[in-house]
C-alpha cells in the first residue's frame, strides 16, 4: 500500500482547473513509486467570502483527474480559511515486486525525464498576468497530465529507480536519486526539454523564490559547467507543480522506454545517465 | 537619485515596479526584503543591459542600477 498527500493554494484563476492540477500533483507520488491510485480523500480550506460554486469546481475539477486516475473520492475534509487550498489524500497500491524507489538507481543507467521543466516559472509569470494565452495553455496542460500515461509506458522497461519532478526542481529530486543511490548522476544541459517561454522569462528576472531556495540547499551537491546559459540552470532548479516522472533505467532499454513513452503521448527525452560516486551527487554540462 | 521601495512585495512584483521605475531614468535605488527579488531584479536588469550592485541595509537589501 501506498499512501500519499499533497495540498496548495491555487496557482491558477479558474477553479476547475485549480482542482485538476492539485489532483494530479497529488495522485503523481504513487505514479512514481509503481502503484496504481485507488481512494483520494479532498482534502479543502476555504474561506467564507467566497461562492459555494467555486468549491463546487474546484472539486469537480479534481474528482476529473480521480476519476482518469481510475479512482474513487471517498470522503474528505474541509475547514474555513482565508486562503483557498485544495489537495487530496490518496491511497494506491503496487504489487512489492513493481514497487519503485527514489534512491536505487545503478550505475550505467540512462536517465529519462518525461516531461519539459518551467511550470514554477510560468506560473509566476501568471500570478502577474504575463502569459500569453498559448503559453497559459501550455502551463495547464503540462500540469493537468497525469503521469499515469508516463507510468503505464515505463513498468515494462523494469525501471531501477523512479521519482516524479516537484517543488525541489529537476535538480533536487535528481540529487535526491543520486544520493539515496550513492551515486554521481550526470546530466546534459541540452538536452533537458525546457518551456522557451521560461527561458524568456527567466532571462526577465521571473523567478519564484523556491527556485533560489533549490539553488541555496543543493549548492555542496551540484556542480554546473560555467558555460551553462543563467536562464537554463535557473530552469534546472525551478520548482514544478505536478512534474514529469525520472526514470533510471538499464541503457539497453532507453530507447525503447522513449518510444513507449512517446507512443503514451509524453515528450520524453534522455537527458543524462548514473556513474559511480565522485565526489559530487551531479554534475551538469552543456 | 531615482529610488523605489519595493519592499513588503512579493515577486514578481518587484522586478515589474522596477521595470515601471527605469523608464524614469537612472541611476535607480531599489530597496527590497529578500535575496530573491535581488536575484530577479539582478538578472532582469543585467539581462537589459544595465550595470547592478547590491548591498546589505539591516534587515533589507538596496540594490544600485545604473547604464
Amino acid at each position: 500500500m501506498i499512501q500519499t498527500v499533497d495540498f496548495f493554494p491555487p496557482i491558477v484563476d479558474d477553479p476547475y482547473t485549480f482542482g485538476q492540477i492539485a489532483a494530479v500533483n497529488a495522485i503523481s507520488d504513487v505514479y512514481a513509486m509503481g502503484g496504481v491510485p485507488r481512494v483520494c480523500m479532498n482534502l479543502i480550506c476555504f474561506p467564507s467570502c467566497l461562492k459555494l460554486d467555486v468549491m463546487e469546481q474546484i472539486l469537480q475539477g479534481g474528482y476529473s483527474k480521480v476519476c482518469e486516475a481510475g479512482a474513487i473520492v471517498a470522503g474528505g475534509h474541509t475547514i474555513e480559511d482565508d486562503v483557498p487550498k485544495y489537495g487530496l489524500c490518496v491511497t494506491g497500491y503496487a504489487h512489492p515486486k513493481d514497487i519503485l524507489a527514489n534512491a536505487t538507481a545503478k550505475e550505467g543507467d540512462i536517465l529519462v525525464l518525461t516531461k519539459p521543466l518551467g511550470t514554477g516559472i510560468l506560473s509566476t509569470a501568471n500570478m502577474a498576468d504575463m502569459l500569453e494565452k498559448p503559453d497559459y495553455d501550455l502551463m495547464v496542460r503540462l500540469m493537468t497530465r497525469l503521469n499515469k500515461y508516463a507510468q503505464e509506458a515505463m513498468m515494462d522497461s523494469h525501471p531501477s529507480s523512479c521519482t516524479d519532478i516537484t517543488g525541489f526542481g529537476f535538480l533536487g529530486h535528481t540529487a535526491e536519486m543520486a544520493k539515496g543511490s550513492g551515486k554521481t548522476i550526470e546530466i546534459f544541459a541540452s538536452s533537458v526539454p525546457i518551456v522557451p517561454q521560461a527561458l524568456e522569462l527567466a532571462r526577465m528576472g521571473i523567478i519564484p523564490g523556491g527556485a533560489y531556495n533549490n539553488m541555496g540547499y543543493l549548492k555542496d551537491d551540484v556542480v554546473i559547467d560555467k558555460n551553462i546559459p543563467l536562464e537554463v540552470s535557473d530552469a534546472l532548479y525551478d520548482p514544478q507543480t505536478a512534474g514529469g516522472l525520472l526514470i533510471a533505467v538499464n541503457e539497453h532499454e532507453a530507447e525503447n522506454l522513449v518510444r513507449r513513452l512517446k507512443d503514451n503521448g509524453e515528450d520524453p527525452a534522455i537527458v543524462g545517465y548514473v556513474k559511480s560516486f565522485d565526489g559530487k551527487a551531479i554534475r551538469v554540462y552543456e | 537619485m531615482n529610488t523605489l521601495d519595493a519592499r513588503g512585495y512579493s515577486c514578481p512584483e518587484p522586478v515589474i515596479m522596477t521595470r515601471a521605475a527605469l523608464e524614469k531614468g537612472t541611476p535607480l535605488t531599489v530597496l527590497v526584503d529578500s535575496m530573491t527579488p535581488v536575484n530577479n531584479i539582478t538578472r532582469f536588469a543585467v539581462n537589459a543591459g544595465y550595470k547592478v550592485t547590491h548591498k546589505a541595509v539591516g534587515e533589507d537589501f538596496e540594490l544600485t542600477i545604473s547604464k
